[in-house]
């Protein structure tokens, strides 16, 4: 339907935005890059200079690299697990004929909005804390000491911070695919003779594989750099025990003002991410309708 | 005031040709439709001359002057879409006032020309609502009023009866047609529905992929088709075509009747067979009629045939309307 | 299921999925009930359900640490970086929905690639680049930011909500003599309101809840509510009624918001591809 009269004037249009986020993009990168490659602390501005690829070498074999690998491995892969498994279940159980659905529905998807740094406190002072939080409490009322959740389980308590946050989400999009599958076919099923179990794995499942990939997809996206959950908590304590890749990172530009090894870093986690992606796209940008 | 001409046109989507090189001259003031199977490019080529398309190449002519390049906003047409495309958040009254709004005509004068579109087409009692609270007869009236306020050079319809029911459809045939009569201004009529065509136009266009394969008058196309797409295209239902030793008999390698030129009797005649199916509407009788080595031929007689599947019966074709068409299906001149 | 579910059965459900959803709902729950306690009331052991119901610690929240000015910055970040954003995204979307080209997929795949780019990665230079152009700690270089990082998301949605409206309704206003701009004005921009201030409406709830470059680029004047309450997160003292106070006011806007645009929210977050 474009004619000559309306693909220029397009283009003219389109290119703001593109040119806009490809110097966003590309300008940072770049600069991240080259510092990469500079002796660079903000600590020590005189001693600069070029340091071919000492700061990726002392990043990558830092011990604490190797944790933070790990961690972010575990947290991405257990909070998608949780997220999408619990996301089913919930969509299921609000897919299903109750008193006060709307309401129901609001208080599920609630911890979605709140923002990441009180739901962090919330949790680690009220939920958590070993002497005064609720989980302290119910220990306690069965007899068991309470936890210093924090202390003793620093990743684990993360993961459920970010679950929390994250299984309104899935829940509200699988519920969402859910409710747009048609009556008719579960009705067919019926009458097929499909007791539930067959029902979903053979009707409900595939229908909610697109709405399931697009959840992890855009999940994997925001929990690669997960952030603020882990300052406002652990501080990626004790040690690195809960430290990611972004949190490293960030230690170490603003806390080490190490500019070089920071960046070294930083180029690391867009490597990393850009493996993601194309391995996810792959998979899904088929789901995906442009 | 309303003639358009198409020289050369022609028009690719990347690689691929809808229309090949169409030469076609409209009159002013007549009825022309655009008729052929789906896909054939009739859409395309109303939209080519309302100027939503660009052409690939050649020239396209409104009352003489080359608009080829001009945008649609400025080419005077009206234009009525198979969805109506109203204007959902404005009220009938303001969807038909749109083009003049756009056109900067003073607020009177739109008034004035609303009103009487409104009770041109049984719309004044309409103008305050908005489409979606209207049915779809209602709709497509506004749609047309909505083409009508401007008085155009010429209207374009696209389809627009396709989305109402059989009876609706019917009425609204004759409103165009006498719409046409009282306006007198150039019409071209999409649509893929070949008694449309016959009882609307003065003029038929019947495409196929994109060709030109005949333009004359309903009747020139009725009687003398120019090949076998054409004969087979116009007539419902269709003609009948045989080929191979019955039609070497006629000099042609193939052959046409069509089922309302074909006699049936259940004593004698040209050719023997049992009947398959017989469709009775009380005024026709459709009976299609299995006969070996021809294949299913369709008759059609007036009133009532008392015939049932299973019986035998005799075929003659009337001579006087046999059609006979060459190796690559074009018209031999008959007798 | 299209047979009635008999009554028995609903009311099994529904008390199971109000458990499960009162658990879920809890710490918020909690929250803004510790709001109203007293801090002695806050931290005992073991814990008052019930408030006191005092409005001590929202009035000291205000008093001592400045609240209001943290909340219009967060305000100010939110509306600032969504019109912003609408500002090319509009141009953009439309482009895209109305005159797609073969390229159009591919453009479309690049922006949802460019949010896939980790914060970390680009940490370093943005801080010193500001740093330099007196940027830190500063509204209008943070409204930037969220702008830019949201600008994807933005396209996205809105160019899905363009795709609805029906190419022939725009066609109709061409034959009609609209050009380019009376098009715009008089039919695509009030058919494409509601998809429009729905995109407003999640790109607020995103701006107000990111937590990375508000937290590392803003002190105590840009600050915006996310810094301040991560500001409490040093257990200088226990003053948990007061965090539960600050905390609840700083959701509380984007709590009503959330509940009023889900649907807008499964759009916007799986850039269309769920609706």
């Amino acid at each position: 339907m474009a004619t000559r009269n309306t693909s220029k004037l397009a283009r003219a249009l389109l290119a703001p935005s593109v040119a806009i986020l490809f110097v966003w993009m590309i300008v940072p990168l770049v600069l991240t890059l080259w510092y990469s490659f500079q002796t660079y602390n903000l600590l020590n501005p005189i001693n600069t200079g070029f340091a071919g690829w000492s700061n990726y070498y002392y990043f990558l074999t830092d011990p604490s690299f190797f944790q933070a690998f790990a961690n972010t491995l575990i947290l991405v892969l257990s909070v998608l697990a949780i997220t999408v498994i619990g996301g089913t279940l919930l969509g299921l159980l609000l897919d299903q004929p109750i008193f006060g659905q709307g309401i129901v529905r609001i208080l599920v998807i609630s911890p979605f909005f709140v923002m990441p740094t009180v739901a962090a406190l919330v949790w680690k002072n009220m939920m958590l804390d070993p002497n005064y939080g609720i989980f302290a409490w119910l220990t306690t009322r069965f007899g068991i000491a309470p936890i210093p959740w924090l202390q003793d389980f620093p990743l684990f308590s993360v993961i459920i911070i970010v679950a929390w946050e994250w299984l309104p989400f899935a829940t509200l999009i699988l519920l969402t695919a859910l409710q747009s599958l048609d009556e008719e076919q579960k009705e067919a099923a019926g009458m097929d003779g499909a007791n539930f179990i067959r029902l979903f794995w053979y009707i409900i499942l595939p229908h909610l594989a697109r709405a399931i990939t697009v959840v992890i997809l855009i999940e994997t996206i925001f929990l690669l750099g997960v952030f603020a959950e882990i300052l406002v908590t652990t501080s990626g304590g004790p040690g690195y025990a809960s430290t990611n890749i972004a949190y490293l990172v960030y230690h170490q530009a603003l806390l080490d003002y190490d500019v070089g090894g920071a960046s070294a870093g930083g180029v690391v986690a867009v490597i990393l991410a850009n493996i993601v992606a194309i391995f996810l796209v792959r998979i899904v940008g088929k789901n995906l309708d442009a | 005031m309303g003639s358009i001409a198409l020289e050369n046109v022609t028009k690719s989507f990347g690689n691929h040709t809808v229309i090949p090189p169409i030469n076609l001259s409209i009159d002013d003031g007549s009825f022309v439709v655009f008729v052929g199977p789906s896909g054939c490019g009739k859409s395309t080529l109303l939209r080519l001359i309302a100027g939503l398309e660009d052409t690939t190449s050649g020239v396209i002519r409104i009352d003489g002057e080359d608009m080829t390049d001009t945008i649609p906003a400025k080419r005077q047409l009206s234009m009525v879409f198979q969805s109506y495309a109203l204007y959902p958040h404005m009220s009938v009254y303001n969807n038909i006032a749109f083009p003049l709004k756009m056109a900067n005509v003073d607020k009177s004068i739109i008034d004035q020309k609303v009103r009487a579109a409104a009770q041109t087409l049984n719309l004044t009692d309409y103008l305050d609502r908005r489409p979606r609270q209207l049915s779809g007869g209602q709709r497509q009236r506004v749609a047309i009023g909505r083409a009508i306020v401007r008085q155009p050079k010429a209207f374009l319809f696209d389809e627009p009866l396709s989305n109402l029911d059989a009876a609706l459809r019917v009425n609204m045939r004759l409103e165009i047609s006498e719409l046409h009569q009282q306006l007198k201004t150039t019409m071209i009529y999409v649509t893929h529905d070949q008694v449309e065509a016959m009882t609307m136009a003065d003029k038929i266009v019947v495409l196929n992929a994109g060709k030109i394969e005949q333009y004359g008058t309903p009747m020139e196309l009725y009687r003398s088709p120019a090949n076998r797409f054409v004969a087979g295209f116009i007539g419902s239902p269709k003609m009948n075509f045989i080929d191979g030793a019955e039609a070497a008999k006629f000099g042609a390698h193939s052959i046409g009747i069509r089922p309302e030129h074909m006699a049936i009797s259940t004593g004698q005649g040209n050719w023997q067979g049992r009947v398959q199916v017989a469709e009775h509407l009380g005024s026709d009788t459709f009976i299609h009629v299995s006969v070996d080595g021809l294949g299913l031929i369709t008759v059609r007689t007036e009133g009532e045939e008392p015939v049932k599947p299973g019986d035998m019966v005799w075929l003659t074709p009337d001579p006087a309307h046999i059609y006979r068409f060459d190796k690559a299906g074009v018209a031999l001149t008959t007798h | 299921m299209a047979r009635a579910v008999s009554t028995q059965k609903k009311w099994a459900w529904t008390i199971f999925a109000w458990i499960v959803a009162l658990l879920i709902f809890f710490p918020i729950l909690w929250t803004i009930l510790t709001a109203f306690k007293t801090e002695g009331e806050a931290i005992a052991f073991p814990p008052h359900i019930i408030p006191n119901w005092t409005l001590e610690n929202f009035v000291e929240v205000q008093d001592r640490s400045d609240y209001l000015k943290h909340f219009f910055n967060s305000v100010v970040i939110s509306v600032g970086s969504t019109l912003l954003c609408l500002l090319v995204a509009v141009p953009a979307a439309w482009s895209m929905a109305f005159s797609p080209t073969k390229r159009t997929r591919d453009i479309l795949m690049w922006m949802l690639s460019t949010k896939m780019m980790p914060a970390v990665g680009v940490l370093v230079p943005i801080y010193l680049i500001f740093k330099s152009l007196n940027l830190l700690d500063n509204l209008f270089g943070l409204t930037l930011i969220l702008a830019l990082i949201d600008l994807p998301i933005v396209v996205w949605m809105l160019y899905t909500y363009f795709k609805e409206i029906p190419v022939d309704i725009l066609e109709a206003c061409r034959m009609d003599g609209a050009v380019l701009w009376k098009e715009i004005v008089y039919v695509l921009l009030p058919m494409a309101v509601p998809g429009i201030a729905s995109t407003m409406l999640l790109n607020i709830i995103l701006a107000w809840n990111e937590a990375f470059w508000t937290l590392n680029l803003t002190a105590a004047q840009a600050a915006p509510l996310t810094a301040f309450i991560a500001s409490f997160s040093a257990p200088e003292g226990l003053f948990w009624a007061k965090l539960s106070a600050a905390s609840t006011l700083a959701i509380a806007p984007i709590l009503l918001l959330g509940w009023f645009s889900q649907r807008q929210l499964v759009r916007g977050l799986t850039f269309g591809a769920v609706k």
